[in-house]
């Protein structure tokens, strides 16, 4: 995979809100996974350290003026991967969760060309991963909805932990959901027509902040997420054009 | 009770919420967020349009025995003020990320000016 990768202009983009301390360490270990790698790090208008930590670093930091939400801050990242023309993109989250030397097995299907967008999916394979009752009944549901929709089996739908290519990040750069984004991201994709792929990888308990997702907000969470995918039925899909978009 | 062409006209208003909030949606003229609370306004408009028994009940509870769907214009207004007082805190958020967007811009447009 070295060789495979070294020709190619890669970026990963690592969305951030208040997490000082965790956000050095997820850089230092995408370093050491490859240095090649060039990382943007996206401030979700932190009130904390995060932007001067990681441009301490080195890290390209977009910091953006107030809390977008997650949605608008992954789509700064890709708008900033694709107006600096890069091939290849992963998602890792700044909260320590996403474990960067699981990379090869995200970005193994999307270097070898049989996948667009690859997923790390928590529950694949064989899964430690713990959580609430309600949290994982709501796994559940979403898994079948969007697996119903996509005509393909998929696990993990809220997923934070993903590598797309050029097609991927010309999408998500043009049009990027709002709010809570993985599990219509993943549906758009596949409406228009790029190709999925799902790998089971292990993640890590949050090394600090808190989950954007509370109990209280949870339920407007799904239903805002189950009507996205229900209406995106009715809409007519185009396939991306690479290099239009600006 | 409901006279009929009350409850007729009703659901078919209310109806026609629904299919117009839909149409918005898809055509992305209106964001889900938005859209949630007009949702359950329609749902919950036609539901007691059609259920006409159930309406009946409810203008009991509240006294009203001459004309139950006096109770159906109470709801509907009830739930436009929420929309309303939604929307009231959607625009202050707005207004707030406009002025620090403006205050931005002009920092920026300092920094550019004497960089040149």
């Amino acid at each position: 995979m070295a060789d495979q990768i070294a020709d190619l202009k890669r970026i990963a983009i690592v969305p951030a809100l208040n997490e000082e301390e965790t956000v050095g360490r997820v850089i230092d270990e995408i370093r050491t996974f490859d240095p090649g790698f060039d990382i943007v790090v996206v401030d979700d208008g932190s009130t904390d350290r995060t932007a001067g930590v990681a441009a301490d670093r080195g890290a390209h930091v977009l910091r953006l003026p107030f809390n977008l939400g997650i949605g608008g801050a992954m789509q700064t990242g890709y708008r900033f991967a694709f107006e600096h023309g890069y091939d290849i993109a992963v998602q890792i989250d700044g909260d320590g969760q996403h474990d960067p030397g699981q990379l090869p097995a995200i970005l193994g299907p999307v270097l070898s060309g049989e996948a667009d967008l690859c997923v790390g999916s928590r529950f694949a394979g064989e899964s430690a991963y713990r959580s609430s009752f309600l949290r994982r009944v709501g796994i559940r549901i979403f898994a079948a909805v969007v697996s119903a929709v996509v005509r393909q089996k998929v696990t993990d739908t809220t997923s934070g932990f993903r590598a797309v290519n050029r097609k991927g990040i010309a999408l998500f750069a043009a049009d990027y959901p709002h709010d809570y984004p993985e599990v219509e991201a993943t549906v758009m994709c596949v409406k228009h027509k790029l190709r999925l792929r799902e790998v089971p990888v292990g993640m890590r308990e949050r090394g600090g902040g808190s989950s954007s997702i509370t109990a209280v907000r949870s339920v407007y969470y799904m239903t805002k997420v189950l009507l996205a995918i229900f209406v995106g039925l009715f809409r007519r899909y185009a396939v991306p054009v690479e290099e239009e978009h600006r | 009770m409901t006279p009929l062409p009350v409850s007729i006209a009703a659901a078919v208003a209310s109806f026609l919420l629904l299919v117009v909030v839909f149409e918005l949606i898809r055509s992305r003229r209106l964001r889900e967020r938005y859209a949630l609370l007009w949702l359950l306004t329609g749902v919950v408009l036609l539901a007691l349009s059609l259920w006409r028994d159930g309406l009946n009940t409810i203008a009991g509870w509240f006294g009203v025995e001459t004309y139950p769907p006096a109770i159906l214009g109470a709801i509907g207004a009830l739930f436009i003020l929420v929309v309303l007082l939604h929307y009231s805190t959607v625009i202050s958020r707005l207004s707030d990320q406009n002025t620090i967007l403006a205050q931005r811009l002009a920092l920026l447009e300092q920094q550019v000016r004497e960089q040149n």
